[in-house]
């Protein structure tokens, strides 16, 4: 725990045994403003301060999750399978076909769909990347290349849900709403959970950053791509801020008075509430203010980039500058790191490529490459990368078999592939240089080190410091928790 | 780290070992249970038993363990291997494992082994044990009990020696009632008249005001809308198409209603569940089944249907398990529950009820008030077809003469035609122009010929128009269609395949009638299956596959010809201009491509219809009476005098005022193919295992099925007998909690051995009973509890009881809790008098920001703001969009729908700041309340609108410092926008018709929004 966070708990402390007798004259605003997670409510319950205090020394402080969602091809982007491409056009053995379902692809005449990529060996630990990625490619002496994930889920929207909260199940917490309930939030003007997102909208909606039944201040916040930041951060038209402070003045005092009357403390909270929201609304703007990051910063993360010519992909809507809002959302994502922001998602959209996989996988490859290797060195710069885990993954991954579904030519997609897929990692005290697990001769089914996303999770709150056994939220008489009833701690991804 | 003040830890469980009961007997329920439950069971539960060890009950816990000891033998701690076990130092040995627990504390090994001592008594867990109204007990202050409630809390109190808090004022009396009966804040003027009522009436004036209430349509709303959590009620599928269901409102509507009419819980839950399997139910029981269709749909491509079908009778089966019964069933979807007593098996059982319950629809009103409508309509329609039908037949009475000259005429152009060895005679039809839809192009050809180009429409109807010239004989019309090679399919028609259907041909000649003549027969060369030529003339214009009329599939790519004979014949005299129309309203092109247009001038026998021919011919005398009515029905329609009445009598007749009724989702039980339930290995749909019928949880009263197996209904009536004790408590905890902000027990969805305790067991179930004995009404219960002392106290806050009883769960006051997201707006529309006060109906989609509806996967959806009130309408009216709701409800910690809520968080967030401050639509209830003030006191200072404004938001005047502290602000702003006017005009919206300059108006608006923003506002008090 940093020596900030050590003494905002402290004052936390010193505030309950104050609350108890009420809190008079004191200065509610500048007392309750250091903490605007804590509402009175939870001043009242022990249990949230034995919570705040992580159960072991962490390393990490910070999460940047960069979701794919719809799912990438590993076979097209970081698993090579020659033994695919001399079978391609062949059937897939029956007894490998029997076990597996498909959303779309016809079984009895599906075949086998090699990958037309090159691949690199990239840095000293040698870890391959396709042609696809080879910016990605130069970091990869700071990734943790896992291949061997799996998930239950076989749809987007459970799969999204599982990766999010490690079960499909609708009304659970996700990642980033859990990591803020355990270990609160470092920033004094921001949420501790963001949301950015980039393309279109994600088959989850808003269910991808909800707190399920952990309270709402829990949930993401959604930071939105045009127009304020934050929903509802810019005054009114035709009102300037010196008069929202003097409203703001007024309705302290308004509020002072009646809590010394009726001695609620959920009125101090409210107090800090505004106030932190008053915060808020500079602090926002401030952030994603790109004025004060260096031409070379922009043109290292491809801010203001332009869409590449003829891409016509369907995923893009008219008008969605997805480059350039992808390397924006990667460039602020450090700018929260820096103010203490506990989780940032960035949700890019759609990695669905039921056809034409080659076209579009380039396309939404050219987006988020450049940007996320940037980010990646950016941080490892600034000194950031040791304490801030970065995590790339999608929901599932996809078929070695080409999809032929009924009605169509050619082969020229694959279908949803629960079965095995791969997600990388940087920094937070995670090993680089490191790729982990292995698939089958044709990538259809792990063939070693199996990783649920169960593990993965229980790692990362690991090395948050957290034990995901002991990170619990009572709800209908069942103590929850991120990896539900499984996740262990895999100890050879740790640095 | 350090621990936590001790203070903290004291709570409730330090409220059950009070000074001077720590020697004394062990009480199961306060001290045993909760060790058990959360030190022992999740191993020695009812799934596992490790070791042989089950801890829930004597019965199994006394038993010989796989080591041959005995668990817990009754008396005698040092033989009770639990004892032996808990006293271990050696971590291997020691209980609980250290890995999988906290260590129990020496106090709570003590109070084990002093349990077990004492004869280790072990009731039935408080929930599962039967329902009992206790006597309420004596106080020594028996004056402050208005209600048994008050002496159950009292003796509490006075047990610790706590006095209750005072009543709370009229003001907040009245405004406390207004938000938990009806969500709504109360004007100045009614917070005036109950003031004074209760002021003279006392307890009878408060009785009023609650009667008041409870029958106010908005009851059903307020009440509803935490009904409409449980069901998960939305407006979308859910799951990554989210497409709208465009119907779902009629579901919460029929609950609004239902509450309104205070329908008995028990018939509540009955309809919900199975109002379907009811005997002859009605549309509005069907329905009602809808509350288990709201259940999530997942479209998603690729899906497997049979694993969304089986989640949604999961969510079905665990919804009732929360709403009903307090229990987490779920957990016993994969395996026996860790802690209650549900086995796996149970699980499937409660499956098994609703495995045969189909995703289904059904007609019904669209609303109870449309309904009503239509049936004066329908009466009022009825009344007019009898007086028509009289009138008709009136006329009727009387062809007399008519009809004998007309059988006269009739016989001789039989006689005539039949004379005539010639064909038929036809002339070309004079005709000097022909007109159709917009774009439709006629060409006339050589030889009378048509050709139809230029636009193509669906339907079209071509109007043919000229004049005949005297002495014409005109016996019908002949139609030739005609095929093309530039029509598709080769014509005659011009649908893709060449067809067309003529739906009716109309003839109206000036000087024979105001009316289209009437064509008695029509033939022609060849008429499709289906689609004779005389549907052409027989007045049914609908378009589709409902209408008649002439069409030629089979014959396509040819020349036809139809003949339409008149039933009365005519000669012209002057110069007479006549219309044609030929109607063609099928659709998809079916409209005719190439044509001709002939007069038929000689006499024909079709001017009969082929039946009547012979008839006619027959002298009158020798004519059976079956005969003579035929022939008169058709003289009656054709004949000028009784043709309009009796066309007139069948067009009423076809147009019923048209039934007020949509399509609904609902549950309909599966009659053929029933499924047989399997237990689900680790609930995955695709691995059944053993075959499980229908039934309940063993450690409940067994139910009764009507028939050999069990459905839906029986579980309903099991559920809501009186005899299962859950739903009564679950349901009055549940009415408590929205009165109180926090139920007796505070885990209102879990009544299970981890669930909270409730503070007052017999007043729990004092208030269970007297729901069942009120015959389960609803507001029977509420002005129950809101008429005792001690729902009536001050809320306040009492320093002096923070460390004593932090949560309040003696009652020694009222709580104060912020308002729910819907509320929030209503209060704030409300207080701007902008609030529509419309009942029900599709819902809407107020304002929202920019950029929010697109986060849904489905870029189609477009969230197009609702005009006019609906704007303005209540929060719950809002469209729920599963993937997309609304930022305003749920920063207010509205539930997201997808799951069954019967608990929502409150929530204090920056975010829940921003939009009461800034937010479109709160904007606008400030500029509405900024307005609001001006306008009712156009002659009143700035105090007196402060005061206003103070008391539309909050019901009681200000203080008059708080007056002050508002007035400044109002200098402040005023000082601001007179030197900044164009702000002033964005700000307050510069309209003409404002009775104050915007820059007054402004600064107005910047003021009372502070009040909107007042923690006093949106907190119930």
């Amino acid at each position: 725990m940093s020596p900030f966070e050590s003494s905002l708990l402290r004052s936390r402390r010193e505030f309950l045994t104050t609350s108890a007798s009420g809190l008079g004259g004191i200065a509610l605003g500048s007392m309750l403003s250091d903490d605007g997670l804590l509402s009175a409510a939870t001043a009242r319950d022990p249990d949230a301060f034995r919570r705040l205090q992580p159960h072991h020394d962490a390393k990490a402080k910070a999460c940047i999750f960069i979701f794919m969602a719809g799912a990438p091809s590993q076979l097209d982007l970081f698993d090579p399978k020659p033994k695919l491409n001399q079978l391609h056009g062949e059937k897939l053995p029956k007894e490998m076909l029997d076990k597996a379902r498909f959303a779309f692809i016809k079984p009895d005449t599906a075949t086998l769909m090699g990958s037309p990529r090159k691949w690199t060996r990239h840095g000293e630990s040698g870890m391959t990347f396709s042609d696809f990625l080879p910016n990605l490619g130069s970091c990869s002496d700071d990734l943790l290349m896992v291949r061997s994930v799996y998930s239950e889920e076989f749809n987007h929207h459970p799969g999204q849900l599982m990766m999010q909260c490690g079960v499909s199940r609708f009304g659970m917490p996700t990642m980033g709403s859990w990591l803020n309930y355990g270990l609160g939030s470092s920033s004094r003007n921001l949420p501790g959970y963001v949301v950015l997102t980039a393309g279109r909208g994600s088959s989850g909606g808003s269910t991808l950053w909800q707190s399920g039944f952990l309270p709402s201040k829990y949930a993401g916040v959604l930071f939105r791509n045009q127009g304020e930041p934050v929903l509802n951060l810019e005054n009114p038209k035709g009102l300037p801020p010196e008069l929202q402070r003097a409203g703001l003045d007024a309705l302290r005092d308004l509020n002072q008075r009646r809590y010394q009357e009726v001695h609620d403390p959920e009125i101090a909270s409210r107090i800090a509430s505004y106030e932190l929201a008053n915060r808020m609304q500079t602090a926002a703007p401030e952030l994603v203010d790109l004025s004060d990051e260096s031409k070379k910063t922009l043109e290292a993360y491809g801010v203001g980039r332009p869409e590449p010519e003829g891409s016509g992909f369907r995923g893009t809507l008219p008008g969605l500058q997805t480059y350039d809002t992808f390397a924006r959302n990667c460039l602020l994502a450090r700018r929260m790191v820096e103010r203490g922001v506990r989780f940032i998602n960035i949700i890019h959209a759609s990695w669905d490529q039921h056809s034409e996989l080659d076209k579009n996988h380039a396309y939404n490859s050219g987006a988020v490459d450049q940007p996320i290797a940037a980010l990646i060195q950016d941080l490892k710069q600034r000194g950031l990368l040791d304490s801030t885990m970065v995590v790339w993954g999608a929901e599932f991954g996809r078929t070695p078999l080409g999809e032929n579904r009924p009605g169509r030519n050619a082969n020229t997609g694959r279908d949803h592939h629960p079965f095995c897929f791969t997600t990388l990692m940087a920094g937070g005290g995670m090993k680089g240089g490191l790729v982990y697990g292995e698939t089958d001769e044709i990538g259809w089914n792990i063939a070693d080190k199996p990783v649920h996303i169960n593990d993965l999770h229980a790692t990362m709150l690991h090395q948050f410091g957290l034990d995901h056994l002991k990170l619990t939220y009572r709800f209908q008489g069942r103590d929850f928790r991120l990896t539900d009833v499984g996740g262990n701690v895999i100890e050879d991804w740790i640095a | 780290m350090t621990k936590p003040p001790a203070i903290f830890v004291l709570g409730i469980a330090g409220l059950a070992l009070l000074p001077g009961q720590t020697n004394a007997e062990v009480e199961f329920e306060s001290q045993v249970r909760p060790i058990l439950a959360e030190k022992c069971l999740l191993c020695h539960g009812p799934d596992d038993e490790k070791g042989g060890l089950r801890l829930t009950g004597i019965e199994f816990a006394s038993r010989e363990l796989d080591s041959g000891a005995i668990g817990i033998l009754p008396g005698h701690p040092e033989k009770s291997e639990v004892i032996t076990r808990i006293r271990e130092t050696d971590p291997e040995e020691v209980m609980p494992p250290p890995k999988k627990a906290e260590p129990l504390t020496d106090k709570e090994k003590e109070i084990l082994a002093q349990w077990i001592a004492e004869g280790a008594e072990w009731p039935r867990h408080w929930s599962f044990a039967e329902l009992r109204k206790n006597v309420a007990p004596s106080v020594e202050k028996s004056d402050w009990v208005v209600s048994p409630i008050d002496a159950f809390v009292l003796a509490r109190l006075e047990e610790e020696g706590i006095a209750p808090s005072p009543e709370a004022d009229a003001i907040t009396l009245v405004r406390r009632l207004f938000y938990d009966l009806v969500g709504l804040p109360p004007s100045p003027e009614q917070v005036d008249h109950y003031r004074d009522l209760i002021g003279s009436d006392g307890e009878a004036g408060i009785e009023r005001l609650v009667d008041d209430l409870l029958a106010s349509p908005h009851f059903g709303e307020r009440w509803g809308r935490h009904w409409l959590d449980k069901a998960r009620y939305a407006d979308s599928d859910g799951y990554e198409k989210d497409r709208n269901r465009m119907n779902a409102w009629r579901y919460r509507d029929w609950v609004i209603e239902a509450i309104n009419r205070d329908l008995p819980f028990d018939q509540f839950t009955i309809e919900q569940f199975a109002g379907d399997l009811l005997p002859e139910p009605t549309s509005d029981q069907r329905l009602a089944t809808a509350f288990n269709r709201q259940t999530l749909t997942n479209t998603e491509g690729g899906t497997d249907k049979e694993q969304w079908r089986v989640a949604a009778v999961m969510d079905r089966v665990e919804t009732m398990g929360s709403v009903w019964m307090g229990l987490t069933l779920g957990c016993a979807r994969c395996h026996t529950h860790k802690y209650d007593e549900i086995t796996q098996a149970e699980y499937y059982e409660l499956f098994a009820y609703f495995n045969n319950g189909d995703e289904t629809n059904t007609m019904v009103p669209r609303s109870v008030e449309d309904w009503a409508k239509y049936e004066l309509a329908l009466k009022k329609h009825g009344e007019a077809l009898e007086k028509a039908r009289a009138k008709a037949a009136s006329a009727r009475r009387d062809l007399g003469d008519r009809m004998i000259e007309w059988e006269a005429r009739a016989d001789a152009w039989l006689s005539e035609a039949s004379a005539t060895e010639e064909a038929e005679r036809f002339s070309p039809l004079p005709v000097k122009e022909i007109t159709g839809p917009k774009g439709v192009e006629f060409e006339r050809e050589e030889g009378q010929v048509v050709r139809v180009s230029g636009e193509n429409p669906a339907s079209a109807t071509y109007e043919i128009r000229g004049s005949l010239k005297p002495g014409t004989m005109v016996h019908g019309i002949r139609l030739e269609v005609l095929a093309d090679d530039a029509l598709q399919g080769k014509g005659p028609g011009r649908s893709n395949h060449g067809n067309f259907v003529l739906n009716q041909l109309r003839l109206s000649v000036e000087g024979q009638s105001s009316r289209p003549l009437v064509f008695a027969e029509a033939s022609a060369d060849f008429s499709q299956k289906e689609w004779e030529v005389n549907g052409a003339i027989d007045g049914n214009l609908l378009s589709g596959k409902d209408g008649s009329g002439w069409a030629v599939s089979g014959q396509l790519g040819k020349d036809h010809s139809a003949v339409f004979a008149l039933a009365l014949p005519f000669s012209v005299g002057e110069e007479a201009n006549f219309t044609l129309e030929l109607i063609q309203e099928y659709g998809s092109q079916h409209t005719i491509g190439k044509f001709r247009l002939s007069l038929l001038e000689s006499p024909t026998e079709k001017v009969l219809p082929a039946a009547l021919r012979g008839v006619l011919r027959k002298p009158a005398a020798s004519r059976t009476a079956e005969e003579q009515a035929r022939l008169a029905a058709h003289f009656e329609r054709i004949d000028s005098k009784t043709a309009p009445l009796l066309s007139a009598v069948k067009e009423m007749e076809a147009r019923l005022p048209s039934k007020p009724e949509m399509d609904v989702r609902v549950l309909g039980e599966r009659t053929r193919d029933r499924r047989q339930t399997h237990v689900f290995h680790r609930g995955e749909f695709k691995q059944p295992e053993k075959a499980v019928e229908p039934g309940t949880l063993s450690v409940l009263p067994s139910i009764q099925h009507r028939g050999e197996n069990g459905d839906r209904l029986d579980l309903a009536r099991w559920l809501v007998s009186g005899e299962n004790p859950l739903p009564p408590r679950v349901v009055a905890n549940e009415i408590w909690a929205h009165l109180f902000g926090e139920g007796l027990v505070t885990t209102l969805n879990d009544f299970g051995v981890r669930g909270d305790r409730p503070s007052h067991p017999e007043l729990l179930d004092w208030i269970a009973a007297d729901f069942i004995e009120q015959g389960w009404s609803r507001k029977a219960l509420v002005k129950t509890i809101v008429m005792s002392r001690t729902y009536r106290q001050r809320s306040d806050h009492r320093p002096e009881l923070e460390s004593i009883d932090p949560k309040n769960r003696l009652l020694a006051r009222q709580n104060r809790f912020r308002v729910e997201a819907e509320i929030v707006r209503d209060l704030s529309l409300a207080s701007a008098g902008l609030l529509s006060s419309k009942l029900g109906g599709p819902s809407v989609f107020p304002p929202i920001p920019a950029g929010v509806a697109d986060v849904n996967y489905n870029s189609a959806f477009q969230w197009k703001v609702s005009p006019g009130e609906d704007r303005f309408r209540r929060g719950m009216y809002t469209f729920f969009k599963r993937t997309a709701p609304h930022p305003n409800l749920m920063t207010f910690d509205c539930p997201d729908s997808n799951v069954t809520c019967v608990k929502r968080t409150r929530s204090n967030t920056p975010l829940a700041a921003l939009i009461t401050l800034n937010n479109q639509t709160f904007v606008e209830a400030s500029r509405g309340l900024a307005q609001r003030v001006i306008r009712e006191l156009p002659e009143g200072d700035d105090r007196a609108r402060i005061e206003r404004a103070f008391r539309l938001c909050v019901a009681r005047a200000p203080e008059p410092e708080e007056s002050d502290r508002l007035e400044s602000l109002l200098e402040t702003a005023r000082g601001y926008y007179r030197e900044n006017p164009e702000e002033a005009a964005w700000f307050a919206g510069d309209k003409k018709s404002d009775p104050v300059p915007p820059t007054e108006a402004a600064a107005w608006l910047a003021t009372v929004r502070v009040i909107l923003n007042l923690d006093e506002f949106l907190t119930r008090s």
